[in-house]
């Protein structure tokens, strides 16, 4: 049981920034598909150990800008400093390397595995041996497999999926399907989580299992979230602060409180008559 | 009492036998766990020194004699060693059900008086929370799982490895601690209470039932000795921890002998644990083998045409000779010899996977069982028995012996155990774990208590001839016909009921001539029958009405008659009259409660005109009935009914001839 406590330093070890500091800051990016302009001219910072919320209507480019920051787009102006290092265009491979993870609004897990290989996979990344020798299973890279596989049950325990361990996630509903794809990215044990919409299609039930979750990847691991979500109520009470997109557009950002009476994005988003 | 003799010499509290376990059993399991997907397991050497760290912490934070202590939680080792620790102390574990909402809760911690809490998680913490301020008694609260609890107020909140780190640290500092902890363990008193359990409150409020510790002794070492539990047995714990049959067969009876428990990982894999586990005690309600079964139906439905033929096949032959090879009677050789070709093919893989591989017993109790459905487990070779139970008898009141058993019975009385019928067919009895009374309830407890020293159950029951008890209903829902021949509306119910193609069934009879019933035919099975046979039908009404449908009942009907005129006291009860109802009862019509059981005084006010047509001799009756669509719509069927005649057997024949006449 206590094992679960010293995940807490884990994630936070490695990294040189300090609670509070900007771990990820937007500098003015814009990005544009021939001539739709998905995102213009937007600027705003993640601090480390927050939970940060996009939100806005369908279309402001909110999924644009996490593919953005990941490594998926690249944006034609701007740039993005992670971590105190600066980048224009990166390959996804090197988001995941330096620590961003990230969810999909369409679940996207290999269908045919189990819980437990789908969470596995999601470590390959930080597996040191190379091919060779984890096909051989032996020795040195059997230890590290064993090693592997003992994170990933503090997952499956922390996201109490014990009974679906070795169920293809195929034949899972929705709401679990979505816990097993954040088990995966936090089994990559990320400085940065990317959430794309965690709580769509869930029932209430679901969505208060999955805030707990994602409270509790904050609070505990000292992950950094960044999170697109279309529901208000989850979002004002997860969020530290929260920056609203419109067409591309950046139209507001500040804490909850704030940007709950921004009329711009009551205009924008909650569409209030006038 | 003679029989504490043996090994255990005079032993009369549970922390007694965990010292002595921790002797004799030294590194055999006593414990296993599930955590991190790997079984984690605890010898009784090592669960003696996870109580004793827990209890010493416990004491620390002023836990004393006599306090009462809340345990609420899913199974989990560190909550069965809360009981274990408290018990050391002479204080009073009060498990509590740990889905019971805020006010539930509230209501039994108040109740009981309770000092201290030891919870499972967050979610408990919070309940308690919730409505600590209007509880004055409430002190500390222990929790398991940190997670989530990180940012609380540490104020009375602190972590069960914080807890038992306080006790190891009084351990190193104070050689003498251990020593001292254990010479308290040996001088407490039998008379001390060992637990309080709260019933669950079906029937108005809970009540807390106080067993002390003496009693409870006895009565675990007569149950322990019935099916001769050893050390090297095994049970999963995962029914509720509050409830009392949990608390008895797995938490006393592993004291007691020395078995290990082991509890599941969640409560979702406890299907998988099973299987890994192969318990050899196993208790289950009859609603969980009923899924057992339909599982195994629906896997079957889904298997290649050859497996499914096999396995017919060889169900047939279980059926036949399963049970007789099961309780030693004589079977014929090319019986034997079918019957082991298909253990190995069918029945030892079958119980393989429901993980009953190793059992050695296995009860059922709570409700009714359908023949068909406890015969099919016994004829795989598992024995199942049944047993009759409750609270306030610290569980064992009569149990079946091996190699005789029934469905439609339960047992005999257990050793000790004194069980007599009153006057009005009510079950009484004296038992060597009967509880000391309600906590705070001196009136209820006079009420089921009889100046004699035996106790009510409000159970009808009478003993069949081989003297196994029958339990027949609720006693307050027993009547009487016309003719004084006792009537029990339940039983002939159920009667009824073990026919699959009925779904529910409501008798009358109570100050009547005769019984007579309202039949529910089920759907689904008539449905699938009718499918086969290529018989239309739009609706439920106009299947519940067809010819053949009716037909098909009413052999039922005749098939429950005769079951029901082997028995001298429900001879009387045969049903000569019924009605199939050409609606389902439903909840929303208010026919049914929320937990789906007949409603049968507003049944009888609603349909007050069909049943005066069950005893005026019509032949059918028009109806109208109001009915209460899901979305809250009301509207309006209407139907013409038949009313049936089913035939009738022995004596109750001849009297209703008399009456007729």
């Amino acid at each position: 049981m206590d094992a679960r406590l010293d995940l807490a330093g884990l994630t936070g070890a490695r990294d040189p920034i300090a609670h509070g500091d900007v771990l990820l800051d937007v500098r003015n990016v814009s990005l544009s598909f021939g001539g739709v302009k998905a995102i213009a001219d937007i600027s705003f910072d993640v601090r480390k150990g927050e939970i940060r919320a996009i939100i806005g209507p369908n279309g402001a480019g909110k999924t644009s800008m996490l593919n953005v920051i990941n490594g998926f787009y690249t944006a034609q102006h701007g740039s993005i400093v992670f971590r105190g290092r600066e980048r224009r265009a990166m390959k996804a491979h090197e988001a995941v390397g330096q620590g961003i993870a990230r969810t999909f609004q369409n679940v996207a897990l290999f269908k045919g595995m189990s819980t437990l290989d789908n969470i596995m996979a999601g470590r390959s990344v930080m597996m040191r041996r190379g091919l060779f020798w984890q096909m051989l299973r032996h020795g040195p890279a059997l230890a590290e497999e064993i090693e592997h596989r003992e994170k990933v049950e503090e997952i499956i325990d922390f996201l109490e999926i014990e009974h679906i361990r070795h169920t293809p996630v195929g034949k899972l509903p929705y709401g679990l399907q979505k816990r097993v794809e954040l088990g995966r990215s936090l089994a990559m044990e990320p400085v940065l989580l990317l959430l794309d919409e965690p709580m769509a299609g869930m029932n209430l039930e679901e969505k208060e299992d999955m805030s707990r979750f994602i409270v509790e990847v904050n609070r505990q691991r000292g992950t950094t979230i960044a999170l697109i979500e279309h529901d208000m109520g989850v979002v004002m009470d997860l969020s530290d602060r929260i920056v609203v997109l419109d067409y591309g557009k950046k139209i507001a950002d500040g804490p909850p409180e704030a940007v709950k009476t921004n009329k711009d994005l009551i205009d924008a988003y909650l569409g209030v008559a006038h | 009492m003679a029989s504490t003799a043996g090994a255990a010499g005079g032993l009369d509290t549970f922390p007694k036998y965990l010292l002595l376990n921790a002797e004799r059993f030294a590194d055999r399991p006593a414990m296993r766990f599930k955590d991190y997907g790997i079984w984690q397991s605890w010898t009784w050497a090592e669960q003696l020194e996870e109580v004793r760290a827990l209890s010493l912490g416990l004491a620390e934070l002023g836990v004393v004699h006599g306090d009462k202590v809340a345990i609420v939680g899913p199974n989990r080792p560190r909550l069965y060693w809360t009981f274990a620790a408290v018990q050391a102390l002479g204080a009073i574990p009060v498990p509590v059900y740990a889905d019971a909402v805020a006010e539930e809760m509230a209501f039994v911690l108040d109740h009981a008086g309770v000092r201290f809490a030891v919870v499972s998680d967050q979610e408990q913490v919070d309940k308690i929370r919730s409505f600590a301020g209007r509880i004055p008694s409430l002190g500390d609260i222990v929790y398991d799982e940190p997670r989530g609890l990180a940012d609380y107020d540490p104020e009375k909140l602190h972590s069960f490895a914080a807890v038992q780190a306080r006790g190891r640290e009084v351990l190193a500092a104070d050689p003498d601690a251990a020593r001292r902890w254990e010479e308290k363990v040996r001088s407490a008193s039998g008379d001390d209470i060992s637990v309080m359990l709260y019933t669950s409150g079906t029937t108005g409020r809970s009540k807390g039932v106080i067993v002390k510790a003496g009693p409870a002794v006895r009565a675990t070492l007569d149950t322990v000795g019935f099916d001769a539990l050893t050390e090297k047995d095994s049970v999963l714990a995962y029914l509720p921890l509050a409830w009392v049959g949990d608390h008895y067969l797995n938490y006393a009876q592993s004291y007691v002998s020395g078995f290990s428990m082991a509890c599941p990982e969640s409560q979702e894999t406890v299907p998988q644990d099973l299987r890994e586990i192969g318990p050899t005690f196993y208790f289950a309600p009859p609603r969980i083998f009923e899924s057992l079964l339909t599982s195994v139906t629906i896997r079957m439905e889904d298997a290649s045409r050859p497996k499914r033929w096999l396995f017919r096949r060889f169900i047939d032959v279980a059926r036949k000779y399963g049970e007789a090879i099961l309780e030693g009677r004589p079977v014929p050789l090319s019986g034997r010899l079918a019957y082991a070709l298909g253990d190995v093919l069918i029945y030892a893989p079958l119980r393989n996977v429901l993980g009953l591989s190793r059992i050695r017993i296995a009860y059922t109790a709570g409700e009714a069982i359908g023949e068909d459905l406890f015969s099919f487990f016994r004829s795989l070779g598992i024995n199942l028995k049944q047993l009759y139970g409750q609270t306030e008898a610290f569980l064992y009141v009569t149990a079946q012996k091996d190699g005789e058993v029934r469905s439609d019975a339960v047992g005999p009385a257990m050793p000790n155990v004194d069980v007599r019928i009153a006057e009005d067919g009510e079950v009484q009895f004296r038992s060597p774990g009967q509880f000391a009374g309600y906590y705070k309830e001196e009136e209820k407890t006079a009420e089921v208590m009889t100046p004699d020293g035996f106790i009510r159950t409000g159970d009808a029951g009478f003993f069949d001839k081989d003297g196994q008890l029958k339990i027949i209903d609720r006693s307050k829902d027993v009547g009487r016909l016309r003719s004084g021949a006792l009537f029990a509306p339940k039983y002939v119910e159920n009667t009824l009921k073990f026919f699959p193609n009925i779904k529910e069934a409501v008798a009358f009879g109570h100050g009547r001539d005769f019984c007579a019933a309202f039949i529910n035919i089920d759907l689904q099975a008539v449905g699938n029958w009718a499918e086969r046979n290529s018989i239309a039908y739009a609706s439920y009404q106009e299947l519940a009405g067809h010819p053949e449908v009716l037909r098909i009942i009413l052999a039922h009907v005749g098939e429950a008659n005769l079951r029901l005129s082997r028995e001298e006291l429900m001879a009387g009860s045969q049903v000569r009259r019924f009605i199939v109802l050409h609606k389902e009862l439903d909840a929303d019509d208010g026919e049914l409660t929320r937990t789906l059981k007949v409603r049968r005084g507003f049944i009888g006010e609603r349909y007050h005109e069909l049943i005066e047509a069950l005893y005026d001799g019509s032949t059918e009756k028009y109806v109208e009935t109001e009915v209460t669509y899901e979305d809250g719509r009301k509207g309006c069927i209407r139907a013409t009914l038949s009313i049936l005649d089913a035939p009738v057997h022995g004596e109750g024949r001849l009297r209703w001839r008399e009456a007729a006449e």
